[in-house]
């Protein structure tokens, strides 16, 4: 096999660009041409389309992982907030994103919405815009609004580059995204039949290199990894299927990750770096599309605690189909300490999961947590129990 | 009549008023069933009471049912009992307090059973939270949630785009199925009249706050304050008994100005006013007067506080119109405090202190709150910094009873009020 392309250089090449919170690899990229600009986000979606049509990098932040040893952030937020924005602040005071010319903070929750604020007062002169999402699905309601925000956020945009975005870029953008989702959801849908191929400590890796790479790039190294893998057959073991659910802000420690699966447990479908398969389909690249954008956002976008669900049925659904069409056999709740969405969504998902007769476990996580053996513990039990369950 | 007889009278009024009009909605809610009234929930801050009160319905406001079971110390057990149902130890206590409340067969603060909603109005104004809490009602009762998604003024400002959302909602969304759930016709006349009615409440509201820029302030405008924006900010806004509320309290306010005298506390009038604060964050409810008395025992006044702003941002200027209602209620959600971005929240911070001339900010960070908490301590540093005046950081809970620690809050305020003072004798120096 090609030196270049086997798995473990493309894990490498991951792990070392997950590893480096100086975002060098940011740096690389504008460096490589005068006039580049880059643009941070912070979960859990934005329209990354914007940002590529004006020529810029969108980079996800995600916080400091186990790694950033955090000093200032800590006289910023009491010990009852999650870690994510302490961290993320403590990234930003010590000037590890100063590659960055912009930063997007989605509506989310309370924390990361008060965060915009603050971003803006600690860091004037800088762009720094709050993205509204609309918690209204009808297109002549909450769509005319999105619509009306995306127009603004692209004026912007154009505005920081120098001129205008036009919508001919604009939908060059949509279909470079609509390529880097569908090789995303290929990516799934491959760990879910063959998750001993593609652990997800690997698929992990390969998605969070979407955070800082730019679309098309990351688009070959997904393509890459998925032929790297097929290539080199692995050993398959009898671990039970999981869906691991509530992660979709502060992202646990890989090595959370790692212990979960050398516990027994193959996680077939997760909720980590939502943006990049928000959107459930593509995006259409004709018409208007700033339309097509809000309209797929209306109508294909996942559901996780952060979005309203119209009706009470509707709630659990998406992950109940999660379980169905990846042939889960439980359901594992991770969610970040203090994290108000997916600990208050939890007690319904739960409900819903009970009903089904599905099993779950649930605990909580911080970014930097250390300890691994009690998680390990725990789904090794829950990993066995539910093998017992299948045996019955 | 005597003129010290009338004051007393006027005195006893105000505080008659508020306590009636309080126990009138709890019976009204009691006895919804029996008198055919359909219920209708939604939460404080971006309340739409003048529109609710169109199709008659009796109106629940579950933080308040909250606080009002903090007060009368029943929340910590109704928040383990949501916590044994499966609620996290880490998410808002107010929520807990409610679904414990409900789960304890839906018997209200005042003893009185509370009717299962017939509809959740859901207009989140500034809180993620309360949008999984109404999920969470939904779950569990099947009661109906109607959805107004306010957009936050994450740019510090109201854009045409963002009312005109709020306001296609209100006709598309909100009022069709208000409509329905209450079997009821909109009649626009009818929610200007209340409007109008507001207005007048609201005037004199505003003079009531404001009032505590006298020296000394015969007002409390954070302990005494949430008495006074109960009416306004929950059932009662639009109706001529609110507006006849605010009228006799602002008689009342007047007259203690007039007599130069303090607040009136729990024990009575307050002493010799010795320092004067600025209070951002909602109050702890379950320890509500012990918290007030280490102020007024040490001649601490608060005069004013950003959680009498959570309801309405009335005193920069905001009325609700009459001549334009569905974009003045529109206006109203999105302008209440909690929708603010920081740095608005910081200016209106360092205005309170300039124009009340303040000591100093003091900040209650709620533990469970992160629509709050999350942000409060570069607030802390800005105003500090913006202003020279020195700032406190002070930690407790809404109604969890166990985040609650008197001898930890009294030496910090203690330790405050020393720092104040060498302020002040530096700049005499
Ligand atoms: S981890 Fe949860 S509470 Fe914290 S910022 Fe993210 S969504 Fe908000
Ligand atoms: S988080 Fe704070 S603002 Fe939101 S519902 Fe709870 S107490 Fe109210």
């Amino acid at each position: 096999m090609d030196e270049r392309t086997s798995v473990a250089t493309i894990v490498a090449r991951c792990q070392a660009l997950y590893d480096d919170l100086d975002f060098k690899a940011v740096k690389a990229w504008k460096a490589a041409a005068p006039g580049r600009r880059a643009i941070g986000y912070m979960p859990i979606y934005v329209p990354r389309e914007l940002v590529h049509a004006a020529g810029m990098l969108a980079v996800g932040i995600f916080g400091g992982g186990d790694q950033l040893e955090v000093i200032q952030g800590d006289a910023y937020y009491q010990s009852y907030i999650c870690r994510i924005p302490r961290s993320t602040i403590e990234l930003g005071l010590t000037g590890r994103l100063d590659c960055l010319d912009g930063m997007l903070f989605p509506s989310i929750c309370d924390v990361i919405r008060n965060l915009s604020g603050m971003w803006q007062v600690k860091f004037p002169g800088k762009f720094v815009r709050y993205v509204d999402l609309p918690q209204n699905y009808d297109d002549a309601v909450g769509g005319a609004f999105y619509r009306s925000e995306l127009a603004k956020l692209m004026d912007e945009l154009g505005e920081l580059r120098g001129n205008p975005i036009t919508d001919g870029e604009l939908r060059a953008s949509i279909a470079i995204h609509n390529e880097n989702r569908s090789a995303v959801r290929a990516l799934y849908a491959y760990r879910s039949e063959k998750p001993w191929q593609a652990p997800t400590s690997e698929v992990y890796l390969v998605l969070r290199a979407g955070m800082v790479l730019p679309p098309d790039e990351h688009t070959q190294l997904v393509r890459d990894y998925l032929a790297a893998t097929e290539a080199a057959p692995r050993a398959k073991r009898d671990n039970a299927r999981i869906v691991l659910t509530g992660a979709f802000c502060e992202q646990p420690p890989l090595g959370l990750i790692k212990s979960i699966e050398m516990a027994g447990c193959y996680i077939v479908d997760d909720d980590f770096l939502l943006a990049t398969r928000w959107l459930q389909s593509g995006v259409a690249t004709d018409g208007d599309p700033l339309e097509a954008l809000a309209s797929a956002f209306l109508h294909h976008s996942v559901s996780t605690a952060a979005r309203y669900d119209m009706r009470r049925e509707d709630k659990g659904a998406y992950l109940l189909e999660q379980v169905r069409t990846r042939r889960a056999e439980g359901v594992i709740f991770a969610a970040p300490s203090f994290c108000d969405p997916a600990l208050l969504e939890r007690p319904m998902l739960q409900d819903v999961l009970a009903r089904h007769d599905i099993p779950y476990t649930a605990f909580k996580y911080a970014e930097n947590t250390g300890q691994m053996a009690p998680i390990r513990e725990q789904a090794g039990t829950f990993a066995d129990s539910i093998k017992l369950w299948n045996a019955a | 009549m005597s003129p010290v007889a009338e004051r007393q009278v006027v005195k006893e009024n105000a505080m008659w008023l508020q306590k009636e009009l309080i126990n009138r909605n709890y019976r009204e809610l009691a006895t919804a069933r029996e008198t055919g009234r359909k219920v209708s929930a939604t939460f404080v801050p971006g309340n739409l009471n003048e529109l609710l009160m169109c199709f008659d319905f009796a109106r629940s406001l579950p933080e308040t049912n909250a606080l009002q079971n903090g007060l009368r110390k029943k929340s910590g057990k109704l928040i383990m009992d949501a916590e044994r149902d499966g609620q996290s130890e880490d998410v808002c206590t107010y929520v807990k307090a409610d679904l414990g409340m409900m789960l304890g067969g839906e018997v209200g603060p005042t003893g009185e059973a509370l009717p299962r909603p017939d509809v959740l109005l859901l207009s989140y104004t500034g809180c993620f939270t309360f949008m999984k809490w109404f999920e969470l009602i939904r779950h569990r009762y099947g009661c109906e949630t109607v959805m107004l998604h306010v957009p936050y003024q994450g740019e510090g400002k109201v854009s045409p785009g963002m009312r005109d959302y709020v306001v296609k909602q209100l006709r598309e969304t909100v009022i069709p199925a208000l409509e329905r759930i209450s079997g009821k016709r909109f009649d626009i006349d009818r929610l200007r009249e209340y409007m109008r009615e507001s207005q007048k409440a609201e005037d004199d509201l505003v003079a009531v706050l404001q009032s505590a820029k006298h020296r000394p302030s015969p007002i409390d405008g954070y302990f005494g304050a949430v008495y006074y924006i109960g009416p306004i900010f929950t059932a009662f806004r639009g109706l001529p008994e609110a507006s006849e509320y605010y009228r006799v309290l602002r008689a009342e306010v007047d007259e203690r100005i007039r007599e130069g005298k303090g607040p009136v506390t729990p024990d009575g009038d307050m002493g010799e006013e010795k320092y004067r604060l600025v209070v951002e964050g909602p109050p702890n409810w379950t320890s509500f007067r012990d918290f007030w008395k280490m102020f007024y025992d040490e001649g601490a006044v608060v005069v004013a506080s950003t959680y009498s702003k959570v309801g309405g941002v009335y005193d920069f200027g905001f009325r609700h119109d009459a001549d334009h209602p569905l974009e003045s209620l529109a206006e109203y959600c999105l302008g209440c405090y909690t929708n603010l971005n920081l740095p608005s929240r910081i200016d209106m911070i360092c205005r309170y202190i300039d124009e009340y001339q303040a000591d100093g900010l003091l900040i209650n960070s709620i533990k469970s709150c992160n629509s709050f908490s999350a942000g409060q301590l570069l607030i802390l540093r800005e105003v500090e910094q913006r202003t020279g005046r020195p700032a406190a950081f002070i930690e407790t809970d809404l109604v969890d009873p166990r985040y609650f620690s008197a001898a930890n809050v009294k030496n910090r305020l203690e330790s405050y009020f020393q720092m104040v003072r060498q302020k002040r004798s530096a700049q005499v120096h």
